[in-house]
């Protein structure tokens, strides 16, 4: 991968370079240099243990790398904790979604932001909550997630549209740059579509970058402009979706599968 | 359609201080018509004087329930509270001599002390809040002990302090009226502060709450040092009302009775919900019931039996309740 600074570089929303990571004797990553341009959508791929999620976690401050640069808008920055990425305009959506199931829709979309109200010109830091559910309600709507109630618990709606509310609140905290860990793991293709939509549409709008870790290929080839092979904690293809196939992403995958076999046969 | 008792059982569902509210004021009909004693002044005090100290303690056990933590060793912070204020403010040799404001400042300063141990070794070192709590009940209780020999001693302090403490300034004692504001200022916090909702959040998903940037562990670590300086303050009232302070006053009897009463208002014993009001209200229940068996004469047995069948019948509704909210079976809760 050219990382060269070639001009190019100011496009890009993120850069990570030579990034390395060990869990004692296991190598998560090695050596992985990765871009991400502006308004761009990156597919990230690979089998499980690859070192995806790994990644992911860096740029977004839960785990430190070993080695390594990353640049934010062109600006070396080293991200410590969660609360500094989010400062640098990266969220991230996790698998184990960041949503509290017993809570309100308009809370969770307010969760560490909450508005605060003054209550009779009283100084006193109570929340504004009338704001917050007309604000969220109109949010939501504008993004084209269908919620029937903002009031709801949570735990009451679908899996789809608990992953477009996280989605939609990463979107609303002003984040330039949204990680998302399997947005479609165990979603029903009808569920499944409506997060495809949402992205979709944040692609179209081209306010934030997006990097997205995906199993199923085709889904790749919906939604993503460019598509990152993570193997063994190195990247061994970055392409443009246009360019590649989800026939010589199976192959490469097949071929790494087959190695590893006669490797250990 | 749905009927009328499925909509009795969706406001039941959504409401829960509404249901226990129903329940304590069917008791007070129900004692009062089987005994004209129970609608009396001497009553009502009894009742103010019982629920005071508990619904300190239920109160700052909701919060940790909620974040989904308990304090077993709050009842034994009951005693220790006014122990150090007595160490401090009693006429010396026995004590120190300085004045009994000084000793409630030292008081409360060992309770947070306390809270602060038990959050600490809970969040940092990774014990189970139950055990560390269980571990500091007992540490207490020997320090406790020793610290008074193992014997009662008079509280000190004037007569002022006792009047704002101890006393009986309008119809309840003092310790029911502060019991009603820290009830009511809980509940703003819970519900319509910052802390309140990171509190909830800590509780419902912890991970997902850290992911969202709520510092999870000093929400719990603040809630510990809350619950005991709760205890702490509400031994310090109950010692001073009495004028007697007892190594083993409160202890697990009152700590159990403030998370039962926690439980039967309506807070989840798995964090993520609950609220003050009902913890309040589930200890007006439990007072009501402990003097009316009283003034009937009937046994103490039957009030452990019947608190008893409470705890399980309101667990059993919540995680019932919760099931078919889930399930989108009933409607949207708060």
């Amino acid at each position: 991968m050219n990382e060269s600074g070639n001009g190019r570089e100011a496009d890009d929303a993120i850069r990570v370079e030579h990034i390395s990571k060990r869990f004692g004797a296991v190598r998560a990553l090695e050596d992985v240099s990765m871009r991400l341009k502006r308004g761009e959508v990156l597919g990230l791929i690979g089998d499980n243990g690859a070192g995806k999620s790994t990644l992911v976690k860096i740029i977004s401050g839960f785990q430190k790398p070993d080695s390594g640069t990353i640049f934010v808008d062109g600006e070396e920055v080293s991200i410590r904790s969660v609360a500094q990425a989010r400062s640098l305009g990266i969220d991230t959506v996790y698998q184990d979604l960041a949503l509290v199931p017993g809570m309100s829709v308009y809370h969770n979309m307010f969760l560490k932001r909450e508005l605060l109200g003054k209550l009779g010109g009283l100084a006193l830091p109570l929340l504004n909550n009338g704001e917050m559910r007309k604000l969220a309600r109109k949010h939501l709507d504008e993004m084209g997630v269908r919620i029937p109630d903002v009031d709801a618990e949570v735990a009451q709606l679908s899996g789809g549209q608990r992953q477009s509310i996280a989605v939609a609140r990463s979107v609303y905290s002003e984040a330039k740059i949204i990680l998302l860990d399997e947005p479609l793991a165990a979603m029903g293709v009808k569920e499944g579509a409506l997060i495809l939509d949402l992205i979709r549409k944040l692609r179209d709008q081209g306010d934030v970058s997006m990097i997205l870790i995906l199993h199923n290929y085709a889904h790749v080839f919906e939604v993503c402009d460019r598509v990152n092979l993570l193997q063994h904690g190195e990247i061994t293809l970055d392409k443009p979706t246009s360019e590649t196939s989800v026939d010589e992403l199976t192959e490469l995958v097949v071929r790494e599968y087959r190695q590893a076999q006669a490797g250990s046969g | 359609m749905r009927g009328l008792g499925w909509r009795a059982l969706e406001a039941f569902a959504n409401r829960r201080e509404a249901s226990i509210l129903v329940v304590a004021i069917g008791l007070i009909i129900y004692f009062s018509l089987r005994s004209s004693a129970f609608y009396s002044s001497p009553t009502i005090k009894n009742i103010a004087e019982y629920v005071a100290p508990i619904a300190l303690i239920a109160s700052g056990e909701v919060m940790l329930l909620i974040c989904g933590e308990i304090d077993l060793s709050v009842g034994r912070v009951f005693a220790l509270s006014p122990i150090i204020m007595y160490l401090t403010s009693a006429p010396s040799p026995d004590g120190l001599g300085l004045p009994i404001w000084l000793g409630v400042i030292f008081g409360l300063l060992a309770a947070a002390a306390v809270g602060l141990t038990n959050g600490l070794i809970t969040t940092y070192l990774g014990v189970p809040s139950f055990i560390t709590t269980l571990g500091m009940l007992f540490f207490l209780n020997g320090v406790n002990l020793r610290a008074l020999h193992g014997f009662q001693v008079e509280t000190p302090g004037g007569h002022t302090f006792t009047k704002i403490f101890g006393g009986y300034p309008l119809w309840f004692n003092s310790e029911f009226w502060w019991a009603l504001l820290v009830v009511v200022v809980l509940q703003v916090v819970l519900v319509r502060t910052r802390w309140g909702v990171h509190t909830v959040a800590t509780g419902g998903n912890a991970i997902g709450a850290r992911e969202s940037g709520v510092n999870v562990r000093q929400i719990k670590i603040g809630n510990f040092v809350l619950c005991s300086i709760l205890g702490g303050f509400a031994g310090i009232m109950d010692s001073t009302r009495i004028t007697s302070i007892l190594p083993l006053q409160g202890g697990t009897d009152i700590m159990f009775l403030g998370v039962a009463a926690a439980v039967i208002g309506g807070t989840s014993l798995m964090g993520g919900s609950g609220t003050i009001i009902g913890g309040f209200l589930g200890v007006c229940v439990l007072a009501i019931l402990n003097i009316g068996f009283t003034i009937l004469g009937v046994s103490a047995f039957n009030f452990d039996l019947i608190i008893g069948i409470a705890i399980l019948a309101s667990m059993i509704l919540n995680v019932q309740i919760q099931r078919l909210k889930n399930l989108g079976v009933l409607g949207r809760g708060r």
